[in-house]
């Protein structure tokens, strides 16, 4: 027998113990069977005991078919043991375990699939955005992963970004999606800014300044106190004219995307609470070639920006950047 | 010849007319969360949400329903077959009032929130630990009244209700064992998968001994009684017995196939489950062939046609349960409402069903009637009941297999065809069936209700029936 260690037994004991245990068990049901398979009946008697008036029993005898598929499925646990892991460490003359299952088939789909992806590397990111195949590719892994969060069309939800609109928090140039698919992002806005001695007061006034800066309604003269606070509490992030940070994903105040909502009442609440917001890192689970196609896929969407670096030559790109955007400019209104 | 003991009936009626009152409850829940699925806008407050509804429907129609039924037709039989009246009476009185309140504590804290999210074992510490005083008087009442038995031999129905309190104690205790923060929270003792496990150890058994065992003992006294013959095979009874209590033990495991479980466990508790079959059906044989001789019996006896009826689910739902636990067929059916429809034919179909023909059975002679009001409306309800339960899991089959095959199915790409939300839209058409089975089990059980009242309604009062000596003294 094959004694591979893959079970998780912290010492020898308790393999025997689960062999012994195991072994004693499935030979009980099919020794109490057998034993009582053997008595002798009289068919059509009863037993000769009688309870509450009329409750008898006859003494008929196992019905034959029914004592065949006992001892069938006993047979078949002891068959299964020794061709399965399951008997203490023993490993089953098939070798098999639900871990060697998944990575053979990942293998297998690696073999058969891994080329379809990979063909794309070789292009920039901006080519494998014009490419039909490439592009329902993408849209086949968005709806995999992504959509749970940024929603089927991309629109987003509160709390998820919109991935269509031309608004990033962390930037939309090729190499800023990429790295935000691959690394994951998390934002944090620490209660009250940098100003913690805030009273209920103060908050609401620099909410409504904030309010102010992008024409959402607001009290003017809260917006005036709120302004004189606004240096000291949020500037540090959200920087003196309140158009944010994108290198480091601080929020631009000034335009009309507000990811948690544009009410007076949450807005309030996320200054007193602060906000942490997090999107998972995809790196090491889809692989550079997905992430690729993703990153292509979610560029086109129509937001995507021109990568910095190759502003001269971009020249002609937009034409690929802004025909999508047509056809997703009724849902960039929503925000 | 009859003593001038008379039998304690009147714990028998409390659990009697409360096992109707919570099923309505229950099912009426159960209802509400089918709706919610088909109208998620019927989600309107958090307390009154899918999430926070779902364990009080379980545990509403397992506990309570369930519970109630098994104290009633326990506490009747075991004084019937042993020829004695219950042991302890106050206990046994103290055991109804104890099980409301614990059923009325559920019902209030999982609306609120409050749960140690272990499933069909939410209620926190504090009624966890009245649960088990209740238990074990229940224990006490029920093997009490054995010990003081006039007859030599312990009649069957008896050993499956013992077998249910032995371990359902056992199950609860372990299970249960947690550290209380205070005293609306508390963390289970065990943690990552050896918590999965215990979890399911108990949810498996919970199944495999509360509403396995234990309605197997309802029926090894109902239907024989009901049908007027006697008990098909003492041996095969004997046999499926020690076989269903011994192998139900192992069975736990096949809910955690394809988990961080380590691959022998899950094996052991697959290869179990297989083997759980036979004795799962000599239980099936022994109640359906109890009416070999006397078939014309079904054709007008709707009681009899509930008993035999479950017997028929109960078969099909243990075989369908050992195919399910084959890890093959797990990968596809697993997290499907293939599960769902599983345990419905379980549920509705034999734990309700037996319940529902045995306190038929019980009603009258509980409130000196000869029979119900109407047996026009036991038939109607059988019907509504049958055909219900056969639209629910008859959907969820359908509903199960597409979402597998669906989660499964890929592009020529690899990439998966459907998106998950793709899967939940394709339900609805099943999802609305399911609403559909559920109402008109429901109104089964508002007929029953109905029924009921009216029986007791016309009842003279009753003095509870004369103990009567054992056979072997005539």
């Amino acid at each position: 027998m094959d004694f591979n260690i893959t079970s998780d037994f912290v010492s020898g004991f308790w393999n025997m113990y689960v062999i012994v245990l195991v072994g004693v068990s499935i030979l009980f049901c099919g020794w109490f069977l057998w034993i009582q398979g053997s008595v002798k009946y009289t068919p059509g008697d009863v037993t000769g005991h009688k309870w509450d008036e009329t409750l008898e029993e006859y003494s008929n005898p196992l019905p034959n078919w029914w004592r065949w598929m006992y001892y069938i499925t006993v047979l078949f646990a002891v068959v299964y043991l020794a061709l399965y892991p399951g008997f203490g460490n023993m490993a089953g003359s098939f070798g098999w375990t639900m871990r060697g299952q998944y990575d053979a088939e990942m293998k297998a789909a690696e073999a058969q699939y891994g080329p379809k992806f990979s063909q794309f590397l070789k292009q920039d990111v901006m080519t494998v955005a014009k490419n039909q195949e490439a592009k329902e590719m993408g849209q086949r892994l968005f709806q995999t992963y992504c959509a749970q969060c940024h929603g089927g069309d991309a629109g987003g939800q509160p709390g998820f970004p919109n991935l269509k609109d031309g608004d990033w928090l962390w930037g939309g140039s090729p190499e800023k999606i990429k790295e935000t698919i691959t690394g994951g992002r998390m934002g944090i806005m620490t209660p009250k800014g940098v100003k913690p001695d805030m009273d209920a007061e103060q908050v609401k006034d620099v909410v409504h300044y904030a309010r102010s800066l992008s024409g959402l309604t607001s009290d003017p003269v809260r917006a005036q106190r709120g302004g004189e606070l606004f240096p000291q509490a949020c500037a540090a992030c959200h920087q003196a004219d309140g158009k944010g940070l994108q290198a480091a994903g601080y929020p631009n105040l000034t335009d009309k995307v507000w990811l948690h909502g544009s009410s007076e009442a949450k807005q309030i609440e996320i200054v007193t609470k602060g906000m942490t917001n997090q999107m998972p890192a995809f790196g090491a689970f889809l692989g550079e070639a997905k992430i690729h196609l993703l990153t292509a896929y979610v560029w086109g969407l129509g937001g995507g920006v021109q990568p910095a670096a190759a502003a001269p030559a971009a020249a002609e790109a937009p034409a690929a950047a802004e025909a999508p955007a047509a056809e997703a400019a009724p849902a960039v209104e929503q925000k | 010849m009859q003593s001038q003991a008379t039998y304690n009936y009147k714990v028998v009626r409390q659990f009697a007319v409360m096992t109707v009152i919570w099923g309505i409850v229950g099912m009426l829940v159960g209802v509400i969360i089918a709706a919610q699925l088909v109208w998620p806008e019927l989600n309107v407050i958090e307390f009154l949400s899918y999430g926070r509804l779902r364990p009080l429907h379980t545990n509403a129609v397992i506990f309570a329903f369930g519970g109630c039924a098994l104290f009633a037709t326990s506490y009747y039989s075991v004084q019937r077959t042993n020829h004695t009246t219950l042991f302890a009476p106050g206990l046994a009185a103290f055991t109804f009032w104890a099980w409301q309140l614990i059923i009325v504590l559920a019902a209030v804290s999982l609306p609120l929130g409050i749960t140690s999210g272990k499933e069909y074992a939410e209620l926190e510490w504090p009624i966890d630990i009245l649960i088990t005083v209740v238990w074990v008087s229940y224990a006490i009442v029920f093997f009490g009244t054995i010990g003081i038995r006039k007859t030599k031999h312990i009649y069957v129905s008896n050993w499956f209700f013992g077998s249910m309190i032995i371990a359902v104690a056992l199950l609860h205790l372990g299970n249960s064992a947690a550290i209380p923060v205070n005293f609306f929270k508390s963390y289970s003792a065990y943690a990552g998968v050896q918590d999965a496990m215990m979890q399911w150890w108990y949810g498996h058994n919970a199944v495999g001994f509360f509403l396995t065992a234990g309605f197997l003992g309802m029926m090894y006294y109902f239907v024989p009684k009901q049908a007027g013959r006697p008990v098909y095979s003492y041996r095969l009874s004997v046999v499926h017995f020690w076989a269903l209590i011994f192998t139900y033990m192992w069975a736990g495991p096949h809910h955690l196939h394809y988990t961080a479980l380590p691959d022998w466990t899950s094996s052991i508790g697959m290869i179990f489950s297989l083997i759980l079959l036979a004795p799962s059906w000599g239980g099936m044989i022994n109640g359906i062939m109890t009416l070999s001789g006397a078939w014309h019996k079904l054709r007008d006896d709707p009681i009899l046609k509930f008993m035999i009826t479950s017997l028929s689910f109960y078969g099909m739902s243990t075989f369908e349960g050992p195919m399910m636990s084959i890890k093959t067929v797990n990968a596809l059916s697993h997290y499907t409402d293939w599960t769902v429809g599983h345990v419905h034919s379980g549920a509705l179909g034999w734990v309700a069903m037996i319940s529902v023909g045995s306190i038929y059975y019980l009603l009258p002679r509980l409130f000196g009637k000869t029979e119900m009001y109407s047996t026009k409306l036991i038939n109607v309800h059988f019907w509504l009941a049958t055909l219900g339960t056969v639209l629910y899991i008859a959907a969820l089959w359908i509903s199960g297999v597409m979402q597998g095959l669906m989660w499964r199915a890929t592009n020529a790409d690899g990439t998966l065809t459907y998106a998950f939300v793709e899967s939940v839209k394709a339900s609805y058409p099943f999802w609305t069936i399911r609403v559909v089975g559920g109402v008109m089990f429901l109104t089964g059980m508002l007929l029953m209700a109905y029924n009921m009242f009216k029986t007791i309604g016309s009842g003279r009062a009753v003095d509870d029936a004369k103990v009567l000596e054992p056979a072997h003294a005539h």
